[in-house]
């Protein structure tokens, strides 16, 4: 079991080194091409929701990626340490967007409030994106951060 | 890639020229010039996508925040795309359902303007 983890300061910019570590080393890994754009994306948001909750909690603190080739399954998890909560909050999708206050700002905390799905995005977006990418997906909550745990078929099983 | 913006004026409709990568580090760049474009009165908005090569929900958040503003002005906000993998992430979160998408930029401003 060959596993290579990567920390990072949880800086917007970082979020596309680790989605392209974690698309070489699934390459690597034995991950079938067609699913490496699923990878590269489920990472990015898995990363793009942990940089956010640790600008918004813990910003000194580096963000963690795991990723661990299982023979049959290449294992990415990314760990934060911001509190539970912010396991839901919005992936940084509507907060990227910025404005609050104004009437047709969407900024997070009004996307929280008034969900509309016509026109906005809900809270956990992100993760419900990396649900529709991965075939299996876990987040675990504990006191001291958030994992999203993802996994694809190797080598081993990918045909 | 980094990402590369640009937008010109075609019959009317402000077409927006976006290239490479809208993540969560490049995306606010895409919302600044959105909105400038809409606080310069221009409502009918065309993002032409077509050399976008990542998408994620950042990227889409920004595009649907777009959509709300030229919506407020009784506007609309369509893509040009053709890609597989970007278009994929439009239909996991339902969003093909509330851009208009289409496959050239030509196509979506003849689109715009049947509407009119």
């Amino acid at each position: 079991m060959a596993t290579v983890e990567v920390t990072f300061t949880p800086l917007p910019a970082h979020v596309r080194t680790a989605r392209l570590v974690a698309t070489a080393v699934a390459r690597r890994s034995g991950v079938d091409e067609a699913l490496l754009d699923e990878v590269r994306l489920a990472v990015g948001e898995a990363c793009s929701r942990a940089v956010e909750a640790h600008r918004r909690h813990c910003p000194a603190e580096p963000v963690r990626i795991e990723m661990t080739d299982q023979g049959e399954r290449f294992v990415v998890v990314v760990s934060d340490h911001a509190p539970a909560a912010s396991a839901t909050a919005p992936a940084s999708a509507a907060a990227a967007d910025g404005t609050t206050g104004d009437s047709v700002g969407d900024g997070s905390a009004e996307v929280a409030r008034e969900p509309d799905p016509g026109t906005a995005i809900p809270a956990g977006f992100g993760l419900a994106v990396i649900s529709g990418l991965a075939d299996d997906v876990r987040v675990s909550s504990t006191s001291s951060g958030v994992s999203v745990r993802m996994s694809w078929p190797s080598s081993a099983t990918a045909d | 890639m980094d990402l590369k913006l640009g937008h010109y004026n075609k019959d009317g409709i402000e077409v927006v020229d976006v290239e490479g990568e809208i993540d969560v580090y490049t995306a606010p760049r895409l919302r600044e010039l959105l909105i400038d474009l809409v606080n310069k009165n221009n409502y009918q908005l065309v993002v032409n996508m077509e050399k976008v090569e990542f998408l994620d929900s950042t990227g889409l958040g920004v595009l649907v925040g777009g959509l709300k503003r030229v919506r407020a002005h009784d506007g609309s906000l369509d893509l040009v795309c053709t890609q597989e993998r970007i278009l994929k992430i439009f239909r996991i979160t339902g969003l093909t359902k509330v851009f208009g998408i289409h496959e050239t930029v030509d196509q979506a401003i003849a689109a715009k303007k049947s509407e009119k």
